[in-house]
């Protein structure tokens, strides 16, 4: 990761934290002075990156930090409201159809239809991939579902709903995967699987950011790190 | 794992629609809530105009469209309710899904609600206010068929930018009925001949305008669709 000491506060009001972008299609991710505001608060301020592809970026800071606000801009759900962003060496907004089959986000909400199976909810993510059905079985097994492949969603603890949702992200073998609060939810043999299954896909070459307060977890996965305090990027 | 091909627009509508369909039959609750809305707004309707057959008759076409539109409110608003639980709907749109082709599959699952909720009710309102499918069942479908798409088309696009909105459940019928007027008429004024046969063969006009709607809101919805979605 490239990342600059922070400036001062300019005349906008904006808080600054200088990089150093360097535009490649070698890095997964370029974060060039993005900012987003919602109404009149700025959840992330003047914040720029980069990070090569195949890395994996631990992300921390205090709630409210724009951890979550990052992460989906990276996923291309939210739009900047200044700055760019380049993934692949693509531009975020501009290219995002192209660019989103090659991004997965496990976020804080599970993305899952409560009133479908967790066979469905699997099934109709693999038939948008144009992914046979039958690779489903084999994920909802690896995710620990197999037993509880055809009962509704709405009957699932949030650990389990989060076993689901990393099975969905397995079967789109993405590039860049997002995780939100990964462990979240999750009991002790869950923390150990999810582990698992970033360690699979880092190995795989995917460019892993993963948002956590469990620090000590995080560390242990990721080769880089970045802060963020109050929309702001501190070098950790 | 196998790579595989995402399917074209058609294909991701005819998955997109297969789902839309089974949350429908998983939650039956929701179907049944609409035609018992529908039926006690037909008894209302005919409660309000009275005993009197000729009126009820003469009224019988507009009643039916009015009990199918107050009820697409619930039932367009609630489409897209389910999308936002667990934010199904940006997982959706990361899949990803072609915006165009939510926009197809959830107005096809919508009109389909709606042609079957007005074939439910047909007979109630046959029973209350007297009257017959004079020119037959055909033309009667044909009317229910265009008139449940201009409902769907226009309505999920307004059910999509209301449902962004905190005021939402008033803002869809605020947006939604001036803009539907002139389906409206054009469907009570079809069904009414329907119902009462059709000496000056206007019939096929009233169609037409429909049909016109039909195709200037549902291509319009298919364009805009991707901008309410994204923007």
């Amino acid at each position: 990761m490239n990342l600059a000491q922070e400036g001062e506060t300019r005349q906008t009001g904006l808080p600054v934290a200088r990089a150093l972008p360097l535009s490649n299609v070698s890095n997964a991710l370029e974060c060039i002075d993005v900012s987003k505001r919602y109404g009149q608060r700025w959840a992330l301020a003047r914040l720029s990156f980069v990070l090569p592809a195949g890395a994996s970026l631990l992300l921390t800071g205090h709630n409210g930090s724009g951890k979550t606000t990052l992460l989906r801009l990276l996923a291309t759900l939210l739009r900047p409201t200044t700055g760019r962003l380049v993934l692949f060496g693509q531009d975020g907004v501009a290219e995002r159809a192209t660019l989103r089959p090659r991004i997965a986000l496990l976020g804080h909400t599970s993305f899952l239809y409560e009133d479908l199976t967790a066979r469905e909810n699997c099934v109709l993510l693999a038939r948008l991939l144009g992914r046979p059905a039958s690779e489903v079985d084999e994920l909802l097994d690896r995710a620990g579902l197999a037993q509880r492949a055809d009962q509704t969603v709405r009957t699932f603890s949030a650990g389990m709903k989060k076993r689901l949702s990393i099975a969905g992200l397995l079967l789109k073998q993405p590039q860049l995967a997002l995780l939100d609060e990964p462990f979240a939810a999750l009991d002790p043999s869950g923390i150990a699987e999810m582990e698992q299954h970033i360690r699979s896909l880092s190995r795989a070459g995917t460019t892993v950011v993963l948002a956590t307060h469990q620090v000590e977890h995080g560390q242990t996965l990721c080769t880089e790190r970045l802060h963020l305090s109050a929309g702001r990027a501190t070098l950790a | 794992m196998s790579a595989g091909r995402p399917p074209n627009l058609l294909g991701a509508t005819w998955v997109l629609v297969r789902k839309d369909l089974l949350l429908e039959w998983r939650t039956r609750a929701r179907a049944n809530a609409l035609v018992f809305f529908s039926l006690a707004t037909l008894l209302l309707f005919s409660f309000a105009l009275g005993p009197d057959t000729t009126i009820l008759r003469r009224a019988a076409g507009g009643t039916l469209w009015l009990a199918i539109l107050l009820a697409s409110v619930l039932a367009l608003g609630e489409s897209f309710r389910v999308e936002q639980e667990n934010a199904a709907l940006d997982g959706l749109r990361l899949a990803p899904a072609d915006a165009r082709a939510l926009f197809l599959a959830k107005s096809l699952a919508n009109a389909l609600l709606l042609m079957l909720l007005g074939t439910v009710i047909l007979p109630v309102l046959a029973a209350l206010a007297g009257v017959t499918l004079v020119q037959g069942p055909g033309p009667m479908a044909v009317v229910l068929v265009l008139g449940a798409l201009a409902i769907a088309g226009p309505g999920t696009l307004y059910a999509a930018i209301a449902s962004q909105a905190r005021a939402r459940d008033v803002l869809l019928p605020l947006l939604l009925f001036p803009l539907l007027i002139p389906a409206l008429v054009a469907a009570a004024k079809a069904t009414s001949l329907v119902f009462e046969g059709d000496p000056m063969l206007q019939f096929r006009s009233w169609l037409g305008l429909l049909a016109g709607f039909d195709l200037v809101y549902w291509s319009l919805g298919f364009v805009l669709f991707p901008r309410v979605l994204e923007d």
